[in-house]
């Protein structure tokens, strides 16, 4: 071990900033991160060991104890739940002979949730030592049971295993139209930098993750830098390090066009990132993948490797004189990173943590430095804006969204898929198009999103109405709006990152309040409870993960207030807690589980 | 030409650099706070300090003050969340203030108090955690920290050490020790460091001195924490 870590320690040039690569590399060898590999980083890179240890415990793919040598994992999204999750990881426990949460005794094998890995639209899906899986189904069941039991390597599984489609449905603007690779270089070094810039003002482009700022905006703010360099002279301002990074940390449950995106439209999206460069001068890109892509990696790896043989990419990029370049940082499970700031910690080598704003990263960004933060799908329609022009992208959408955005469709729903929409488009004419019936409600804009119920189709996708990074899950009559609030709910507890009181305690006590009311031992006041505590985390969390935690059950209470009383019990007091699950350690300890050993909440309960 | 903001009306002045909490300290204005304290870099976390900035809320202890701010703090809906982030505390941990050697010396007690926190309102975790009291002359009593990371800021930035840090994620974070066994005892703390007397709880105690201090004398026995941290807070930022 002592040789494996020196030597990825010197392949990571002892950068304390590449922590992340080590431990996962460390992971994948010995399938978690020994005590001895910790004091031997920390040795290596100079840091403390605590850094590491936290970095350890904060990311859901480092483990401080072993995991098996085929560590599975199923997504515990709520489209993987509608497309027979948990029947499929009680087939896989059973099969497999693994608890859920456990490592076989052999060590050969462990079995666990997490948070939703992007493949909403082929799901059930899983991942295996950070590859995905999709389509599981019995038969792929029975196979992979035997392809561990007989202990192959995974580059000797069956390729259909691991097959991840695109699902391309409804192409328009930009996924009809993908630029030749250069041409949007040679448009900005015809055009000009300032002109160029001109050109994404004009088109109005904003955000794609989601909360929309405008991207021309962003881009001139990293420009300019912080006030103090407002006053450099232009020599000075030229020579400012400044950093560009693509956020692929797609992590809002429901959504998956960004790993479409990267699997079929690479070229535009790095070519973004270096028409950003070349327009605010930055020498060094990163794209933060999220874990759960690992599949893409190597691809990815491979069309930046094409583009720097064809002169797109490092330096004298085209021989215009610019140098950039752009290196794949993965994340390891974390959904918090998907945050622009938490982000930057994780590419510096930290726990996800939100920063406190100001500032903001265009002028403290990524080691300090300003640092420009877009989405996958915002660097490739400048791609295309730089090509086309302004007007081009401006002619389409609405006043305040301009342009199209990419839907990732899934749920109850005959197409899945990727679809690409002017901003304006009503709701109903997405449902018609992806193949909905029978529609209860709809969550735009994933677990942070809205639901709206099938009395509001007749609403427009655009930041001034339905804003959405992307996600769209259509539900069905035959599903529980409570289960999947709950799902959500346990979703942000387990993906607070715990800086801040009213997130780290409010998602944990949104989850106990809603276990609550849904399990049956709700009474009387427990729905105002549980409003007030939303509208606590909602309005006091430091960062958008904990302002949009409450957002299921806020938008679901407003619209189906029924629901949650009915869930109530009638009785004429309120129980703190439930009398009889407390009584649970004792039965264990105990080993009883018989009719005396169980306490009615209180006599009341006849009444129900 | 000097520049203000105001506060629940009061126009008080502020230097460029400042936070809303270093303007209102020195203008003797006292905002709820447990994570900050003026010697170190601000960490914005407990979020007891939120402001309304011109409508918006923000943190006090981060947030600059810039010209024209209208800030509103003592409002009854400020107050009334305060208390409840301040219940949070209460319930995340384990807090009998009765048996705790820091009680009438809490922060976290006297902030209750300040906030007139009568019950803890919210349903208690009890979360199993452990004491180390390997170290010859400071303990850890995890079931009281608050992850406000005070300890963690003082030991880098005054004692010069690197003692503590706060790992895990969500409501699994826990304060750690940077010692290869993960104790106290293992690491150069001593017991005359900052870190070991900055714990606004009970979480991090000297060995030996506990109650020594009669009830009637103890910090927090006759005033309330508005009162000593603009004494003391304030004196300590502008030194």
């Amino acid at each position: 071990m002592k040789q494996f870590i020196q030597d990825l320690a010197e392949t990571n040039r002892y950068q304390a900033t590449n922590l992340l690569r080590i431990l996962r590399e460390v992971q994948a060898r010995f399938h978690y991160i020994p005590e001895e590999a910790i004091e031997q980083i920390a040795g290596l890179l100079n840091i403390s060991r605590t850094q590491i240890i936290s970095v350890v415990d904060f990311y859901s793919f480092f483990h401080s104890t072993p995991r098996g040598q085929y560590e599975l994992l199923i997504s515990d999204s709520i489209t993987d739940h509608m497309l027979g999750k948990q029947s499929i990881i009680d087939y896989l426990s059973d099969k497999l002979n693994v608890a859920v949460g456990e490592v076989r005794e052999d060590g050969v094998v462990s079995l666990d949730n997490t948070s939703c890995t992007g493949m909403c639209d082929q799901g059930p899906a899983g991942l295996v030592n950070g590859y995905a899986l999709t389509r599981l189904d019995r038969p792929r069941i029975d196979q992979i049971t035997d392809l561990i039991n007989q202990q192959k390597p995974l580059d000797q599984w069956p390729a259909e295993l691991f097959l991840v489609e695109d699902n391309i449905r409804r192409p328009t603007l930009l996924l009809d139209q993908p630029i030749q690779p250069g041409a949007a270089l040679k448009a900005l070094f015809e055009r000009g930098g300032s002109e160029t810039l001109a050109e994404i003002t004009q088109s109005g482009l904003r955000g794609r993750g989601g909360a929309g700022y405008h991207t021309a905006w962003k881009w001139h703010l990293c420009y300019e830098g912080p006030e103090e360099d407002a006053f450099c002279d232009i020599d000075a301002q030229k020579q400012q390090q400044r950093y560009i990074v693509c956020n692929a940390d797609e992590g809002e449950p429901g959504t998956f066009k960004d790993r479409v995106l990267l699997n079929s439209y690479a070229h535009q999206v790095f070519e973004g990132m270096t028409l950003c460069a070349g327009i605010i001068g930055a020498q060094q890109g990163f794209l933060y993948l999220r874990g759960e892509y690992l599949h893409l990696c190597d691809k990815l790896q491979s069309v930046l490797e094409e583009r720097r043989q064809a002169g797109l990419l490092g330096n004298n990029i085209l021989k215009e004189g610019l140098n950039f370049d752009i290196e794949i940082c993965l994340g390891a499970g974390a959904y918090i990173c998907g945050e622009e700031s938490a982000l930057i910690e994780s590419l510096e080598g930290k726990m996800g943590i939100p920063r406190n704003r100001p500032p903001y990263p265009v002028t403290q960004g990524y080691l300090g430095k300003p640092t420009v933060v877009n989405n996958v799908e915002t660097f490739m329609a400048a791609a295309s804006i730089a090509i086309n022009g302004g007007d081009w992208f401006a002619s389409v959408g609405t006043e305040k969204s301009k342009g199209t955005k990419i839907l990732s469709i899934c749920g109850d729903c005959s197409r899945p898929g990727i679809y690409e929409y002017p901003f304006g488009t009503s709701i109903q004419t997405v449902l018609n198009d992806c193949g909905a019936s029978d529609v209860l409600g709809i969550q735009i804009g994933g677990p942070s999103g809205t639901f709206i119920s099938n009395h509001e189709f007749d609403r427009k996708l655009a930041f001034e109405d339905l804003a959405t990074g992307g996600s769209f899950i259509v539900f069905n009559k035959s599903r529980n709006i409570l289960d999947i609030v709950n799902n959500f709910t346990h979703f942000f507890a387990h993906e607070s990152c715990g800086f801040c009181t009213p997130c780290r305690v409010g998602t944990a006590l949104l989850k106990k309040q809603l276990d609550k009311i849904i399990g049956g031992h709700g009474s009387a006041g427990d729905v105002v409870v549980l409003e007030e505590l939303c509208q606590l985390v909602k309005s006091y969390s430091h960062c958008g993960l904990g302002q949009t935690a409450a957002n299921p059950i806020l938008t679901t209470l407003e619209r189906y207030p029924d629901l949650y009383q009915s869930r109530l019990k009638e009785i004429s007091y309120e129980p703190g807690f439930d009398l009889d699950g407390a009584l649970e350690t004792a039965r264990r300890m105990a080993n009883r589980n018989d009719a005396g050993a169980h306490l009615a909440q209180i006599e009341a309960n006849e009444h129900e | 030409m000097s520049k203000n903001i105001t506060i629940d009306g009061k126009t008080i002045p502020f230097e460029d650099g400042q936070t809303i909490m270093d303007a209102a300290m020195a203008a003797d204005i006292y905002i709820p706070h447990l994570c900050h304290q003026p010697e170190f870099t601000p960490h914005g976390s407990c979020k007891l300090c939120t402001i309304k900035v011109n409508g918006r809320n923000c943190t006090a202890c981060t947030f600059p003050a810039m010209a024209g701010q209208e800030v509103l703090s003592e409002t009854q809906e400020l107050i009334d969340d305060r208390k409840k982030i301040t219940q949070m505390l209460f319930v995340e941990g384990n807090h009998f203030c009765p048996a705790c050697e820091k009680t009438g010396n809490c922060q976290l007690q006297a902030v209750a108090y300040h906030l007139n926190m009568l019950d803890d309102h919210f349903t208690h975790f009890y979360p199993s955690r452990e004491m180390d009291a390997s170290h010859a002359d400071v303990m850890i009593d995890h079931n009281r920290c608050i992850f406000c990371t005070l300890c963690v800021r003082a030991s880098q930035q005054k004692d010069g050490k690197d003692v503590f840090a706060i790992s895990g994620r969500g409501i699994n974070r826990h304060l750690i020790i940077n010692s290869e066994s993960g104790l106290l005892k293992d690491t150069d703390l001593d017991a005359t460091d900052q870190a070991a007397h900055i714990c606004p709880t009970g979480a991090i105690l000297i060995k030996r001195t506990g109650y020594q201090v009669p009830i009637g004398e103890r910090i927090y026995d006759h005033k309330e924490i508005d009162q000593v941290s603009l004494e003391t807070e304030h004196h300590q930022h502008g030194e």
